[in-house]
């Protein structure tokens, strides 16, 4: 967003390098760091990911059905909750954003299965 | 040091977002603090009051600055400053002259708010030109509607009695270019090797405007639950531990 020198390269020193390769389309599990008191415990979320926003305070946005209800969460690229990133499976998308699947239910809203690449 | 500068000059480059420790989103302004130098030492035997006079280090012609400023500056062979201001002077122990002290020439870097918590910034605002009276003083404005018009000032006083407006009349005027201070901004961090600091919260002023960062005049008190969740409130931990037994 900044196009500032200066506060790109203090913002590139919070970059976050250890996530894998995602893109929207793919099925991915976020383990989400929780703190509850002083005890911290690690919660999974996993669902597709239907959008991506690039730059340097880029954030990705995971989508799943839970109990019939759809639930979205928008994880930033450098937060600091997100333990890790699995990518589980990936399907065929022939658009960047796919929130065209928010009004789609059951068999309608499947996805053609790719091979992921080794 | 027995004796330390108390604030440095900097220009403001931006605000951004950074996330905390706790993995919440701060906004944060971005400074280039530094570097200063120390143009003049001001004593209290000479001067009446102890303080120091630092200029930030910039690349000027000599024909930028009058013929008066050069002259003050070269007592102490420092190149054309532009932007100098006064500030405090902090000792430890007793107040003497010599070794250690902060004499003229001395750099000022952004190391010196290392382990301090907060600073106080001045700067100064954004033009607003001649603004109306609901921007510049907060008046409600009038009815949005039914053929009224917006942003008016409305009455300004009664007509018979005292037949004249009050001094100090809240109206229209020029709002903005003012030295406006903010106090107790949290430091999120010191960079040395850029003299950056990054610190929470807004300041006055555009981007690249001068600003003057200086330690905190008068820092929160220290209040429950102030250092964290290490904190332990006597009260709450006495009640847990009754419980418990």
């Amino acid at each position: 967003m900044s196009t500032n020198p200066i506060i790109d390269k203090l913002l590139a020193k919070s970059q976050r390098t250890d996530l894998p390769a995602f893109k929207p389309g793919d099925t991915i599990r976020v383990h989400v760091k929780i703190k509850e008191g002083d005890k911290e415990r690690v919660q999974v979320f996993e669902g597709l990911v239907i959008a991506q926003r690039g730059g340097q305070q880029g954030s990705f946005v995971v989508r799943k059905m839970s109990f019939g209800q759809g639930v979205e969460r928008i994880f930033p690229y450098r937060c600091k909750v997100v333990d890790k990133v699995e990518v589980v499976r990936s399907f065929k998308v022939r658009r960047a954003k796919l929130y065209y699947l928010r009004a789609l239910r059951g068999k309608a809203a499947r996805l053609r299965e790719v091979e992921r690449p080794k | 040091m027995p004796s330390t500068v108390a604030g440095i000059l900097g220009i403001k480059v931006g605000m951004t977002q950074l996330f905390d420790d706790k993995g919440d989103v701060r906004p944060v302004t971005v400074l280039k603090a530094g570097p200063c130098v120390v143009t003049q030492r001001k004593t209290a035997k000479r001067d009446g009051y102890d303080a120091v006079q630092i200029g930030l280090v910039e690349f000027l012609k000599e024909s930028k600055l009058s013929k008066a400023e050069l002259g003050h500056l070269k007592k102490n062979d420092i190149a054309p400053l532009r932007m100098l201001r006064e500030v405090p002077i902090v000792f430890e122990g007793k107040d003497d002259e010599g070794e250690g002290h902060v004499k003229a020439g001395d750099p000022v870097l952004v190391e010196i708010f290392e382990g301090e918590k907060f600073v106080d910034v001045i700067g100064t605002s954004k033009g607003r030109g001649f603004a109306g009276v609901v921007k510049r003083h907060k008046f409600a404005g009038g009815p949005k509607s039914h053929g009224s018009m917006f942003q008016i000032t409305g009455s300004i006083g009664s007509s018979a009695f005292p037949s004249r407006v009050f001094k100090g009349m809240r109206m229209s005027g020029h709002m903005g270019v003012d030295r406006k201070t903010v106090r107790n901004l949290r430091i999120l961090g010191v960079d040395k090797e850029e003299n950056l600091l990054v610190i929470e919260g807004a300041i006055p002023g555009h981007k690249d405007g001068y600003v003057l960062i200086l330690k905190s005049k008068r820092p929160p008190r220290e209040r429950r639950g102030f250092a964290g969740t290490t904190t332990v409130d006597p009260l709450k931990a006495a009640k847990r531990a009754a419980k418990k037994g």
